[in-house]
This record gives structure tokens, C-alpha cells and sequence, in this order.
């Protein structure tokens, strides 16, 4: 599942996933992410930390909660490469992060850390 | 239905349905039209249809010749009388008069116009170096309308220029 | 895998400009301590960072970034809210939309103001080494490669991860998998911390590992990997000396059991991929990047040609699209549920046939309401420019001026909006600029220092009308007529009524403003403000009240492509008049007919005489009564102008959907466009200002005519 509130990233990496074979769902936000996740598990979820309505911070944690989601991979898209977002993600739940910018060359290399 | 079935089905029905019609040649088809006298002939390929004839919606102001317009599949196409553009003939409408819906697409647009004739004959098939071109004398209709003439049989029939056909000429209150 | 980019660069740009609105607007809003307002400013600069990173666009994201970082001091209460700041972070918004613009273009923007911006937000920030800053970074990145290229190095790795390092979802293996990307991987798994299985948890981790690693990668590589994981593990890389490598033969029997308790794909060696394979991978890599170069050079000479062929796009909420295939759905169901009535069709099922109809009738209204609906976008897309510029005129004429917006969600066809944009800002510039007056003045009249301006939007019958209300002076009636009169617009001592001489504004060549001012006198007249909304199909109506302000009321249609009519008979002719022009449909009462002039024939309507014109006569039609008296009269008006048009009969009314003649034919005098009705027959439409202008003409050449004959 791809959460990003920029549709042009959210295209990026969900065309990226696409192309190398995955499948993929995509949210507008955290809680259109949480909403979706409720209903179907991902083997990924890939999110934006900036969103409106509900960040990914909030969404991390509410997807931990989650009994399907306890070991999900998770991972942030940040710009802040400033440890500071890293760690509120990590105490979050989150498994990892990708900083912006990225390319879907890496994109790809960061997702087969996470995914089998 | 199978489609590949069909499809293998085509080429049998088609050769049998073509026996005996002089149709697949080589060279340019034509779609030959009578006005008046006269007999006339179009690049078969800008024929969009030929529907029979209706009464159009009419042009407030328009010249003579433009009867108006219709409604061809949401789309709408002026008609316009080509006896009365050419001068030739007489206008009676009648059973056989039909409307040739000619589409030419040149590098601007696309134009989609309807020509009233007084029946359409045949189908004719010409190679390129048969086209001859039109003395210069003149009838009624303007040269730039007449890309050449075809010999079919003893008779003649004029090649009209279908470019020339969809320019409309501005017209203003008379 | 090379995947090209540039296909997501519009989206980009369009939710960038969308960005950069909010950003504006919400800036404009901004008051000190309002924390979602800053957040949602600091989240459209940092998303436009973002995608302008991933899209290569570097001076946009070097340029946000200084944006991003006042913004998030901001955010954090580590800095005020100031005005100064506001206005600074005001024209950055203006700079990054040059930067995007110029990097859509694919131009080297080099604006004197994107350099000044920057350097003010560089200043506003006490840090001027930005800059400086990112160059280093780049030389240690530089320092990591060179790194690289050194022999292969023996690394010994000691994982110990937490007990929980599963719960987010991390996998040693294949945190190590991604470890033998880099060379040669021995995994060995120590078992010493496992608790009895009866105290065992199966959420949490009990193992930790000894890794070995023959590779040429440096310490920072394989710290990265471990990155995610840092504060969960304790982790100790070392590198081996030749001399020691014994000491890597760990006793065999542990390792085995490690094997038999650890997770069943946990191979001990990972992917050990032979050196010259590992070295193909490289060389091939740089080919990728080479080709990858070459491929952006031909994008880049591909784009130019289609930047100019610009085909508007509309993005359009799910919601929309899901009504619209519902539609569709029960259009089918109908379609089937007739098609199989008219298999076996008897007199029997007449009911049911009327009943499907009735059905299929239903289901085309709907879906060509949700189809229009497509196109309607609510607008406020048009309004969300004006604070900014209210903003901008504020400074600029040293007046204060609120601006109320009201009916932003009313909703309106796109075309209609994107062509009302400008004569809108016009009308709002003339209202700031001539209608409200400076401070002094309003106190001195008793009114409150700060001008309103209001912007108000709402659908009237079938159309959209916007309304520009100031408070300002009013219009100068007595001004407005004498400089009609100097420029010979109207007769020295004609008389008027308000309306009419307020529509002189709307004359062409005319500006009341005595000084032609730097923010409305700008060649752009009110004349052609009025053409831009004739050529919408609307019209304009001023009211105005000296001392109390003014409104100017633009009427829209809601949509170009459809148009309510009212079908009228003239023969065997059925037109359409366009109901927005109007006025009332009456029979004609001989006692108020009057001839003048010849043969122009007056109807006394109130207090106003209306030219009756005939349409068979305009059209050169036969027609049922062409007699005047007690004829149907429909009164319609254009440009404050009110003319009766004579018709045989008063069919239905009904929306139609415009189409042009031009497509096929050509433009036509007196009419507009063309529809098709009911029956499947084509009906025109009338262009009441055309109309108006043939019988004018008419009259002209009768004029001339009868001079001839008289001479």
C-alpha cells in the first residue's frame, strides 16, 4: 500500500511497485491508508510522514495496533534527513525510511530489505 | 461466437459474393453521380454515406444552394444542392434524389458536408494516367473544381476535385 | 530496470501550483499562534521539495528548502510570526512558482528576484552557509566513492538485536541478504540467549549473529544497512586483519544448531556471489547510467514540441466518476430489460414498454447531469487569487480593504471559469483602485477606515451570477455623463436613465479615472470586459448608489455547452432563444403599437419603446402572421439594448445542447449555434446581439436606397 497525499509521488512509487511486479493499493492519507489497511493486509506499507488529516507518524502507530499489521513492514518516505523524524518514526513502529529524494532505482533496492 | 471462426469464414464469402463483379482492380475508385445530364465522379474514399434525402433545417440568409443543415448522427452537416451550385439541370426533387455525405480532412480540419444529387449510378474503377485532363473552355462550373475527366465506355464523366467541394464560400446578407 | 520519470511530471506541476494557491492563501490568513494553518503551509512547501527532488528539478528544491526551513522554525515556535517574514515567505511563493514554471519550460529562470529572495530568506534565517553547506556534503559523498574503489577488506560484524527488533518489522535476513549484495556473506547465529521454550515469546527475537563480510565496501555502507535497525541492536564492525582470520572458525556444532532454530530460510551463506560476477554488475550498472543519460537527452527533445499542443486536463473526484458508471450500470440494465420486450413484443406489454421509457428517460437525464457535473468545478478555483491581490492593491494604494468571499463552492463549467478569470480581476482592481477611497476620506464620510469588498457567487435560475460589491464612492453619475458627453457618446441633452449611463462604462475608449493609474488604467478596458462576458454568453449590470458603493453583477451561463432555450415557431422553422436574454413573452396589444419613422413599428412596453422586429423578415422566411397586431412578441435583450422578436408561436422550454456551425458550415449572422431536439431534427439557435445588429444593417441599406431614389 502506497499512502502519500502528492499524487505525483504516490504515482511514482505506486507505477515503480507496478513495473517490478508488485501489486499495489494506494491512499490519499493516514486515514484513508488506516481505512484501507482495516479492511485487506499488505505485505508493505510505504508512507508519507506529511499528510494531511493523519500523518504517518499517527498512522504507523495506529497500524502497530493493528493484529495483522504487527510485523508489516512499514516504511517512511521522509525529507527530513535530520535524525530527528527517523527516531519519532522508529518509535512509531516504523521498520525503515527512504529519503526524499529518491529514485525508483532505489526505491526498489530499499523495498527488497523488507520484502521477501 | 468464435471470432477466429469467422474470420476464417470471410475470405469464402467474399469471393463468392464478388463473382462476376468487375470490382477488385488496381488504380483509384470512384463513385460516379448524375446532375442533370451530366454524369460526375468523387474519390470514393471522402464518401462518408449516401443518405436519401430529407428536409433540412434551413440557414436564415444562406445562398440558394444551401439547403440547410441536418442532423447526421448528432453531428451537424449542412447540405448543399450541387445542380444549383453548378447551375446545371433542373431542380426537381424526386424519389431517386439523394445526399452524398463527402468527409475530406485537410491539415486544419475536418469538414463533413452533404451534396445533393440527383441519383448516384456506379462504382468506377480508373488508374491515374487515365484521368484526362479538362479543356479549358468552360462551363458552368469554375476550373478548380475539375480535376480531370474519365472516358467510361462512350461516355464522359467529370472528376470533381472533393477539396474544392467542402471550401464554403463566405456569404453575407444579401 | 530504468523507469522514465517525466510521465509523473505533470501531476507534479499540477499539485504544485495547487500548493503554491494553498501556501498563498494561507499565508494571507495567517495570524500568530494558528498552528494548522502553519502546518499545512510547511506540508505543501515540503511536498513541493519532495517531488522536486525526485523529479531532478534541483533549484526548486534548493530554493524551498531555505522556504521549508523558516516555515518548520515557525512551526516549532522557534520563531514569531511576524508580518516581514509573512511578506518574504509571500514572494517565495511567487519565486517557486517561477522556478516550477521555468523548470516545466525547461528554461534557466533567472530572475532578479528569485536571487533577491533568496538572499533575504538566507538573512531572515542568520544563515547565509546554506549553501556552503550542501557543496560539503557533496565532497564527503565524493570522499565515500573514492573509498569505494579500494581492495576488498575482510569485515567481521557482531549483530545483537533487541528482543523486539521483529515488532517493526525489520527481517535479518534480509537486512544480511542486502549484506551480500555487497560480496561475500558467512552468517554464523548465537543461540546463548534463548530462554527455556516455555518462556519463549513468538513475537520477539532471542537470536544474535556473527557476521563475516569479503567485500570492498566501507564501514558507512554497511552501517547504512543497519541503519533502520541502529538503536535496537548493538552493533560492532570491525575489520580484519589478514593475521587474525583464524580466529573467524567458530565452533561447527554451534552453528548448526543456530541453523535448526532459526528461521528455515536462514541459509548461513547468503548469496555468495562469485567476484567477476560482482564485477560485470558494476560495469553494467555504468552502462545503465549511460544509457539512462542518453534516454533523459531524448526525452528532453521530445518534450518541446508537445509542450505547445497543451490539452487541458480536469481531475475529477472519484465520487463523480463512480455516479457516472452507477449511471451507466442502470443504463444498461434498462437497454437490456427493453431489448428483450422488443423480442416478443404484443399489445400486452405496452405498459411495460412506457414503463421502460419512462426509465431510459430518467437514466439519460441523470447521466447527462453527472457528465456536466464533470466539467463544474466550484468557484472558488476563480476567487482564491483575489485575497492575494486584494492583498497586493492594499499595499500598493496605502488603503486598508477587507475582502469578504462568499459562495466559493457554487459550481461552474470549467471553460466558463478559466475565460471569467480575468475580466474578474479587472472589475475587482477597478473596485480597490476607483471605488474605495483612501482612509481620510471614508473617516471624514463617516465610514469605517477599512473598505469591504465582496465577492459573492449563486446560482440563479439556470445560471451562475458573481457579484463585485464595494463600499466605496459610488459612481459618479453626473462625472460619467459629461465625459460621455465630451467624447460624444451621447447627446449633449439626452436624458438618462442610471442604468443606461452606467452602462456607458462599459462604452469603448471610456475611463472615468482622471488620473489612468498604475493598477486599473492598464490599456485593458471595460469594454472589454464587457466583450469577454458576452462572448461566456452572460452580461454585466451595474448598480451603483453615490457615497454607498457600488455592485457589479455578471451573469454567466452555467455552462457553454448546454443552454436553456425557449423554442419558438416563426413557418415551419422552430429556433431557440437563449432564456438568459429574456426579458418577458407577451401578445401583442394593438393600443401600444406605434409607428414611426416609416415603417419601424414601437411597442409601448412601461415606460421603455421596443423596436419590434420580425424574424421572418430578419431571416427571409414565409411565416404563418405577419401581421403586428396581436402577434406574439418575445422581449429580449443585449447590450442594454431591448428589442421585441415577432414570432408565430411560443413552443416549450427546454435545455439544449449547443453545437457549432462552424465545424461543417460557417459562422452565420443572427445565430449562435445549433441543437438537436427530440425528434431528431436541427434547430438554430439565436445570437440576440447578431440579430440586433442585421436589423440595423438592414435599416442602413433601406436608408441608403431610399437616399438614392430621393436624389
Amino acid at each position: 500500500m502506497v499512502v502519500d497525499d502528492s499524487n505525483s509521488i504516490r504515482d511514482m512509487v505506486n507505477f515503480t511497485l507496478k513495473s517490478a511486479g508488485y501489486d499495489t493499493q494506494e491512499a490519499r492519507d493516514g486515514q484513508d491508508g488506516l481505512n484501507k489497511a482495516k479492511e485487506s493486509s499488505f505485505d508493505l506499507v510505504i508512507t508519507d510522514v506529511n499528510m494531511p488529516i493523519m500523518d504517518g507518524i499517527t498512522l504507523c502507530q495506529e497500524l502497530r495496533k493493528l493484529p495483522n499489521f504487527k510485523f508489516t513492514p512499514i516504511l517512511m518516505l521522509t525529507t527530513e534527513s535530520s535524525g530527528d523524524m527517523k527516531l519519532k518514526g522508529k518509535a512509531a513502529g516504523a521498520t525503515g525510511w527512504l529519503v526524499k529524494p529518491f529514485n525508483p532505482e532505489k526505491l526498489l533496492a530499499t523495498i527488497k530489505r523488507v520484502v521477501r | 461466437m468464435d471470432i477466429q471462426a469467422l474470420a476464417s469464414q470471410i475470405p469464402e464469402q467474399g469471393e463468392q459474393s464478388l463473382e462476376g463483379i468487375d470490382f477488385i482492380t488496381s488504380g483509384d475508385q470512384y463513385l460516379t453521380f448524375i446532375l442533370g445530364q451530366e454524369q460526375y465522379c468523387v474519390d470514393i474514399l471522402c464518401v462518408e454515406e449516401i443518405r436519401s434525402w430529407e428536409n433540412p433545417t434551413k440557414i436564415p440568409n444562406a445562398p440558394l444552394h444551401v439547403k440547410g443543415v441536418i442532423n447526421m448522427r448528432g453531428i451537424i452537416v449542412p447540405i448543399i444542392d450541387l445542380r444549383q451550385k453548378f447551375k446545371i439541370g433542373e431542380l426537381i426533387y424526386c424519389d431517386t434524389t439523394v445526399v452524398i455525405v463527402l468527409t475530406v480532412e485537410t491539415d486544419a480540419k475536418k469538414r463533413t458536408i452533404g451534396f445533393v444529387v440527383d441519383a448516384v449510378s456506379d462504382v468506377l474503377n480508373a488508374e491515374q494516367n487515365e484521368v484526362k485532363s479538362a479543356p479549358a473552355f468552360g462551363g458552368c462550373i469554375p476550373q478548380n473544381y475539375i480535376d480531370g475527366l474519365l472516358n467510361v465506355g462512350d461516355k464522359v464523366v467529370t472528376l470533381l476535385n472533393v477539396n474544392a467541394l467542402q471550401v464554403i464560400e463566405l456569404h453575407k446578407l444579401s | 530496470m530504468s523507469i522514465d520519470l517525466s510521465q509523473f511530471i505533470p501531476s507534479f506541476l499540477e499539485e504544485s501550483f495547487e500548493g503554491l494557491e494553498l501556501m498563498e492563501s494561507s499565508l494571507l490568513n495567517l495570524e500568530a499562534g494558528d498552528n494548522e494553518t502553519i502546518h499545512s503551509i510547511f506540508r505543501a512547501a515540503h511536498s513541493i521539495k519532495g517531488g522536486a527532488g525526485t523529479f531532478g528539478f534541483n533549484k526548486v528544491t534548493e530554493f524551498t528548502h531555505l522556504v521549508e526551513t523558516l516555515l518548520d522554525e515557525m512551526r516549532d515556535g522557534r520563531r514569531d510570526i511576524v508580518q516581514s517574514d509573512v511578506e518574504i515567505l509571500l514572494d517565495s511563493v511567487d519565486c517557486m512558482r517561477l522556478l516550477i514554471e521555468s523548470a516545466r519550460d525547461e528554461e534557466d529562470c533567472q530572475d532578479e528576484k528569485i536571487t533577491q529572495t533568496s538572499a533575504l530568506l538566507a538573512k531572515t534565517l542568520g544563515n547565509d552557509s546554506q549553501s556552503d553547506k550542501s557543496i560539503v556534503d557533496n565532497e564527503a559523498t565524493d570522499a565515500d566513492i573514492a573509498e569505494n574503489g579500494q581492495d576488498k577488506k575482510h569485515w567481521q560484524i557482531q549483530f545483537i538485536p533487541e528482543h523486539q527488533l521483529v515488532q517493526t518489522g525489520n527481517d535479518p535476513l534480509l537486512l544480511f541478504n542486502a549484506l551480500a549484495d555487497f560480496g561475500q556473506v558467512e552468517v554464523q547465529a548465537n543461540i546463548d540467549n534463548l530462554p527455556p521454550l516455555t518462556d519463549m515469546n513468538a513475537e520477539e527475537l532471542y537470536l544474535h549473529w556473527q557476521l563475516s563480510l569479503i567485500s570492498d565496501c566501507s564501514e558507512d555502507e554497511i552501517k547504512e544497512i543497519f541503519e533502520w535497525v541502529e538503536d535496537e541492536c548493538e552493533l560492532i564492525i570491525s575489520l580484519k586483519t589478514n593475521e587474525n582470520t583464524q580466529t573467524n572458525n567458530t565452533p561447527k556444532n554451534q552453528r548448526s544448531s543456530a541453523e535448526n532454530l532459526a528461521d528455515d530460510n536462514l541459509n548461513s551463506s547468503v548469496g555468495s556471489a562469485p567476484e567477476n560476477n560482482q564485477n560485470n554488475d558494476l560495469t553494467e550498472n555504468k552502462k545503465a547510467v549511460q544509457s539512462s543519460a542518453l534516454d533523459k537527452k531524448v526525452i528532453s527533445t521530445e518534450k518541446s514540441p508537445a509542450k505547445k499542443s497543451e490539452v487541458g486536463s480536469i481531475r475529477v473526484g472519484v465520487d463523480k466518476v463512480d455516479s457516472l458508471i452507477n449511471l451507466v450500470g442502470e443504463l444498461v440494465i434498462t437497454q437490456s430489460m427493453l431489448s428483450e420486450l422488443g423480442n416478443d413484443f404484443d399489445l400486452t406489454k405496452v405498459e411495460r414498454l412506457t414503463a421502460g421509457l419512462e426509465q431510459l428517460l430518467q437514466n439519460t437525464k441523470e447521466l447527462q447531469e453527472s457528465v456536466m457535473r464533470i466539467r463544474m468545478l466550484p468557484i472558488s478555483f476563480a476567487f482564491n487569487r483575489f485575497p492575494r491581490l486584494i492583498h497586493d492593491l492594499s499595499k500598493k494604494t496605502g488603503k486598508s480593504i477587507e475582502l469578504i468571499i462568499k459562495g466559493e463552492q457554487t459550481e461552474l463549467d470549467k471553460t466558463v471559469m478559466e475565460q471569467i478569470g480575468d475580466p474578474l480581476v479587472h472589475l475587482v482592481r477597478n473596485a480597490a483602485d476607483h471605488g474605495i477611497e483612501t482612509a481620510d476620506v471614508r473617516l471624514k464620510n463617516g465610514k469605517p477606515e477599512t473598505g469591504t469588498i465582496t465577492l459573492d457567487a449563486y446560482h440563479q435560475g439556470g445560471n451562475i451570477v458573481i457579484e463585485i460589491n464595494d463600499d466605496g464612492g459610488g459612481i459618479n453619475r453626473q462625472a460619467v455623463l459629461e465625459k460621455a458627453i465630451e467624447k460624444g457618446i451621447v447627446e449633449p441633452n439626452a436624458t438618462l436613465t442610471d442604468s443606461q449611463v452606467f452602462d456607458l462604462l462599459f462604452e469603448p475608449g471610456f475611463s472615468t479615472a482622471k488620473e489612468v493609474s498604475d493598477i486599473s488604467g492598464r490599456g485593458v478596458g471595460m469594454d472589454v470586459v464587457k466583450r469577454n462576458i458576452q462572448s461566456l454568453g452572460g452580461r454585466i449590470q451595474v448598480e451603483s448608489e453615490q457615497g454607498k458603493g457600488s455592485t457589479f453583477r455578471v451573469h454567466l451561463p452555467l455552462t457553454l455547452a448546454i443552454l436553456d432555450g425557449q423554442l419558438v415557431r416563426v413557418g415551419s422553422e422552430v429556433y431557440i432563444i437563449p432564456l438568459i436574454a429574456i426579458v418577458e413573452s407577451l401578445q401583442i396589444q394593438s393600443k401600444f403599437i406605434n409607428r414611426v419613422s416609416g415603417d419601424l413599428v414601437l411597442y409601448r412596453l412601461r415606460e421603455d419603446n421596443v423596436p419590434v422586429l420580425p424574424i421572418y423578415q430578419l431571416f427571409n422566411l414565409p411565416a404563418d402572421n405577419k401581421e403586428v397586431n396581436n402577434a406574439l412578441l418575445v422581449v429580449v435583450e443585449a447590450d442594454g439594448q431591448k428589442v421585441g422578436l415577432m414570432v408565430d408561436d411560443l413552443l416549450a422550454q427546454q435545455q439544449v445542447v449547443i453545437k457549432s456551425l462552424k465545424d461543417n458550415y460557417q459562422q452565420v449572422d443572427g445565430i449562435s449555434g445549433a441543437t438537436i431536439l427530440g425528434d431528431g431534427s436541427v434547430s438554430m439557435i439565436l445570437d440576440i446581439p447578431g440579430m440586433i445588429n442585421i436589423a440595423l444593417e438592414m435599416a442602413q441599406k433601406n436608408q441608403k436606397m431610399l437616399e438614392q431614389e430621393t436624389v
